[in-house]
C-alpha cells in the first residue's frame, strides 16, 4: 500500500511555478530521494507532503486517505531539516523525549524512557543522553535531530538535506547509518538532496527533478544505466557522462533521429589508434589513486575515460576510442529507444 | 618562472609551533599542493613563502636567491586568497587591470595584458560586465585573472575554491589546472581536499601537526603512504587499517591477522614492535568464499560502476570497493581476500610504514 501519493500536484508562488503536474507514490518502507539543483521544486514537494504548503491543483494522500486539506499535525509526518534545531537548555534525553511528551500523546514516562533509549542506541548516542545538547559535536547534534523525528514513529519521515551541514567524513558515516536505521525500522522516507552520491547510495528509488517537474523516477541502477533524458544522464555519474554530437562519431551506427551520443566514462574504451576508428589525443592524466581519469581531446571535444592507475599513458599520446553501450538522444534531449511513459 | 626552495622552515606563534621544520624544493613550473587538515601548518607555510609571515627559523629561496627577509611586494609572487574580494564598483576589465594600473603601466599596455589574461581564462565576453552580476565561478575567474595579469614568478593559492559548491569546484579545479598547463608558472596550492590534491598536483606535500609527513607524486602517495595518517587522509573511502599483534622480520612474506594468514609483500626491515597495523585499500579487498578471514556485511552503497561494501570484522569495520554487479546483501557472512602485492604494514605506535618489497623501484610521474 502506498504511504504517500501525489497526484497531478501544482504549486505557484506568484510568477514562479515551483512544482508542475507532479505525480508519484511512495510505498511503505521505501526510501525515495528527490534529487535536483536548487530551485528544482524538491523542498516545495516535501512541504506539500508535510502540509506546510497547500497545492493549487492536485491531491495529496497519506496512508491511503485524501490529506490534501489536512493540517500538518493531522498528517502524522516528521520533518528533519538541514539545520538541527535542538533545545539548547535541555539534555539529549529531554530533546529526544520532547515529541513524546507533546499534549495529547499520553505516553507513560516508562514508555518514553524505553523509546528514547532504543532510538539513542540505534543512533549510537546512548552514552550522551545526560549531556546538554550544546555540548555535542556537529554530527552528534544532527543525530539527535534525526532521533527526535524517529522517536515518534510517524507514517512518513520527510528529510530536507539533513546531512549537508556536516563535514565529508561524517556525512559518509551518517549516510550508511541512516540507511541502516531506515531498514531496521522499515521506515518510509522522502528525502531531498542535491548530492548525487547521497541519492545513489541511500535511495530505493531516485526521483530526478528539474524546474518543478519530475523527469524520471526509478532505482539508482535504472536511473544510472537507463536515463530517459540527457539531463538525467548528465546528473548522475562522476565524472559526468561523455556527450558527443552525432556528426563527430562518423562510422558509428546510430538510430536515425540521433543528435547526441552519450557514453559513460567507464564505457569509453581506449586502444591502439586505427585508421578505421575514432582517434583522440590524451590531454592529461589525472591520478585519483584507485583509478586514473584520462582526459582526451577528440575533434575539439573533451572526453574523459577511466584507466587503471598503473597503465602507462602520457599527455600527447594518440589513442583509439570505442564506445560501449552508447545511449542515443534526439534533438529534444530525449533518449531514443525508450518507450514514453 | 621560478624554483622555490624552503630550508628548515619553522614558525612559532607564542607557545604554539605551527610549522616544525620543513625542507623541500618546488621545481620551476610545477603544480605543488600542500594538503592537510585545518591547523596542520599548510597555510602558515604558504604565507611564509609569500612573505606575509616571517619564519622563526630557516630560509626561503626563490630561484636560488634568499628572499627570507624580503617584503611580499618585492618577491614577485601572486597570492590568490579564498573569497578574493573584487571591487564592486569596477567592471571585470578594471578589476583585472587594477594591479597593473597601480604599478603605473601605460593604459594601452594594461588593456593588452587584460585581454590576454581574459583570453587565457576564457572570460573575454565578460570584460565590460559588472562584477555583481557574475556567477560564483566567473568571480573566481576574475580573481585569478587579477593574479595572472602581473605575470609573477609564482602563484600561491590558499583554498581558492573553498567557497564553491561541489560541482562548480570540480569544474574550476580542472580549469585552474588547464590554465597552469597553458602558462606554466610555478604554483603552490593549499587545500584540505584530498581529491583536489590528487587530481591537480604534480607533487603533493601531506602535512599534519606542522610536520610534512610525505612528499611525492599523487600515485606514490596513494600507493605507498609513509604513515597511517597519510594512508587515512588520502583516498576515499580511506585505506582500511586493521590492527594485529605479531613479530615481523625481514624477508617475512605473511602476517597473522585474527588467526588467518595474510600474504604481504616481503618485509625489508624488522617490525618496530609487535603492535602492527595492516593497510588495505578498499579496491584491494575481494570476497572469497573459502577465505579464513570472515566478516558480516553491514551495508552497501551503489555508485554506478562500483559499490562500496562496509563489512564488520572482529577488528572493526572495513570497506571494499566491488563491481556494482556483484550481488551483496546486508547481514550475510563473507570471506575476505586481500591483494597481497599491494598491502602495507604500519607500526601502531609511530604510525610509520614498515619497508617492504613494495617500496622498491616504485616510481610514477
Amino acid at each position: 500500500m502506498s504511504e504517500v501519493g501525489l497526484r497531478q500536484v501544482s504549486k505557484r508562488f506568484g510568477e514562479i511555478e515551483a512544482v508542475r503536474d507532479l505525480s508519484f507514490e511512495l510505498a511503505s518502507g521505501e526510501f525515495v530521494v528527490l534529487l535536483g539543483p536548487t530551485g528544482a521544486g524538491k523542498t516545495t514537494t516535501l512541504r506539500l507532503v508535510a502540509g506546510l504548503e497547500l497545492p493549487d491543483e492536485g491531491r495529496v494522500s497519506v496512508d491511503g486517505r485524501d490529506a490534501t486539506r489536512e493540517s500538518p499535525a493531522a498528517r502524522d509526518v516528521a520533518f528533519v531539516f538541514q539545520q538541527y534545531s535542538l533545545y539548547p537548555h535541555l539534555t539529549v534525553f529531554d530533546n529526544l523525549a520532547f515529541p513524546l511528551r507533546a499534549p495529547g500523546r499520553r505516553l507513560s514516562e516508562m514508555e518514553i524512557r524505553k523509546r528514547v533509549q532504543e532510538i539513542a542506541e540505534l543512533l549510537r548516542i546512548a552514552g550522551k543522553l545526560g549531556n546538554r545538547a550544546t555540548r555535542l559535536s556537529g554530527g552528534e547534534m544532527q543525530r539527535v535531530a534525526i532521533g527526535r523525528a524517529l522517536v515518534r514513529r510517524p507514517a512518513i519521515y520527510l528529510m530536507d538535506e539533513p546531512l549537508s551541514s556536516l563535514d565529508a567524513k561524517l556525512r559518509a558515516d551518517l549516510r550508511l547509518e541512516l540507511k541502516r536505521i531506515q531498514a531496521d525500522l522499515g521506515a518510509t522516507v522522502l528525502y531531498v538532496t542535491h548530492d548525487q552520491i547521497e541519492a545513489m547510495t541511500m535511495a530505493s528509488r531516485i526521483g530526478v527533478m528539474r524546474e518543478g517537474t519530475l523527469i524520471q523516477i526509478g532505482t539508482p541502477r535504472e536511473i544510472y544505466e537507463s536515463p530517459n533524458d540527457l539531463y538525467v544522464a548528465a546528473r548522475l555519474g562522476s565524472p559526468r557522462i561523455n556527450l558527443l554530437p552525432v556528426e563527430l562519431a562518423a562510422g558509428e551506427r546510430t538510430p536515425t533521429r540521433t543528435k547526441t551520443i552519450g557514453v559513460r566514462t567507464e564505457h569509453l574504451l581506449i586502444a591502439r589508434p586505427t585508421n578505421a576508428g575514432l582517434v583522440g589525443q590524451v590531454r592529461r592524466v589525472e591520478h585519483l589513486g584507485d583509478q586514473n581519469h584520462v582526459h582526451i581531446e577528440y575533434k575539439g571535444h573533451s572526453l574523459i575515460t577511466l584507466a587503471d592507475p598503473h597503465r602507462p599513458l602520457a599527455a600527447g599520446q594518440e589513442v583509439g576510442l570505442s564506445l560501449l553501450n552508447p545511449l542515443y538522444f534526439d534533438a529534444a534531449g530525449r533518449r531514443i529507444g525508450v518507450a514514453a511513459e | 618562472m621560478a624554483q622555490i626552495r624552503v630550508e628548515n622552515l619553522r614558525k612559532v606563534f607564542h607557545d604554539f609551533t605551527a610549522v616544525v621544520g620543513s625542507s623541500f624544493t618546488i621545481d620551476d613550473g610545477a603544480f605543488f599542493v600542500m594538503l592537510g587538515p585545518s591547523g596542520c601548518g599548510k597555510t602558515t607555510t604558504l604565507r611564509m613563502i609569500a612573505g606575509l609571515e616571517l619564519p622563526s627559523e630557516g630560509r626561503i629561496l626563490l630561484d636560488g636567491e634568499d628572499v627570507t627577509f624580503r617584503r611580499a611586494a618585492e618577491r614577485d609572487i601572486a597570492f590568490v586568497f579564498q573569497l578574493f574580494a573584487l571591487y564592486p564598483h569596477m567592471n571585470v576589465a578594471e578589476n583585472v587591470g587594477f594591479p597593473l594600473k597601480c604599478q603605473g603601466v601605460a593604459r594601452d599596455e594594461v588593456r593588452a595584458q587584460v585581454r590576454e589574461a581574459a583570453r587565457l581564462l576564457r572570460i573575454e565576453h565578460l570584460l565590460s560586465s559588472k562584477v555583481s552580476n557574475l556567477s560564483g565561478g566567473d568571480r573566481q575567474r576574475v580573481a585569478v585573472g587579477r593574479a595572472i595579469v602581473r605575470r609573477p614568478k609564482a602563484f600561491l593559492m590558499d583554498e581558492p575554491l573553498g567557497a564553491l559548491d561541489a560541482e562548480l569546484r570540480h569544474d574550476m579545479s580542472e580549469e585552474l589546472r588547464d590554465l597552469h598547463d597553458r602558462i606554466g608558472a610555478t604554483t603552490v596550492y593549499v587545500t584540505h581536499d584530498q581529491l583536489e590534491a590528487m587530481s591537480m598536483a604534480d607533487r603533493i606535500a601531506v602535512m599534519n601537526h606542522g610536520v610534512v609527513e610525505q612528499i611525492g607524486a599523487p600515485q606514490d602517495i596513494y600507493d605507498l603512504p609513509a604513515s597511517m595518517f597519510v594512508a587515512e587522509f588520502v583516498g576515499s573511502p580511506p585505506m582500511n587499517l586493521i590492527p594485529f599483534a605479531g613479530r615481523l622480520r625481514p624477508s617475512d612474506n605473511s602476517v597473522r591477522v585474527g588467526g588467518a594468514s595474510v600474504a604481504i609483500p616481503e618485509a625489508r626491515e624488522d617490525g618496530p614492535s609487535e603492535s602492527l597495523v595492516l593497510g588495505v585499500r578498499p579496491e584491494h579487498v575481494s570476497f572469497a568464499d573459502e577465505a579464513p578471514l570472515r566478516g558480516r556485511v553491514f551495508g552497501t552503497e551503489y555508485l554506478g560502476t562500483t559499490q562500496i561494501v562496509t563489512i564488520d570484522i572482529e577488528q572493526g569495520q572495513i570497506k571494499a570497493r566491488l563491481p556494482s554487479l556483484a550481488s551483496v546483501r546486508p547481514g550475510e557472512t563473507v570471506g575476505l581476500a586481500f591483494k597481497a602485492s599491494s598491502l602495507l604494514v604500519f607500526d601502531q605506535a609511530s604510525g610509520r610504514a614498515v619497508r617492504s618489497a613494495l617500496h622498491e623501484g616504485h616510481t610514477h610521474v
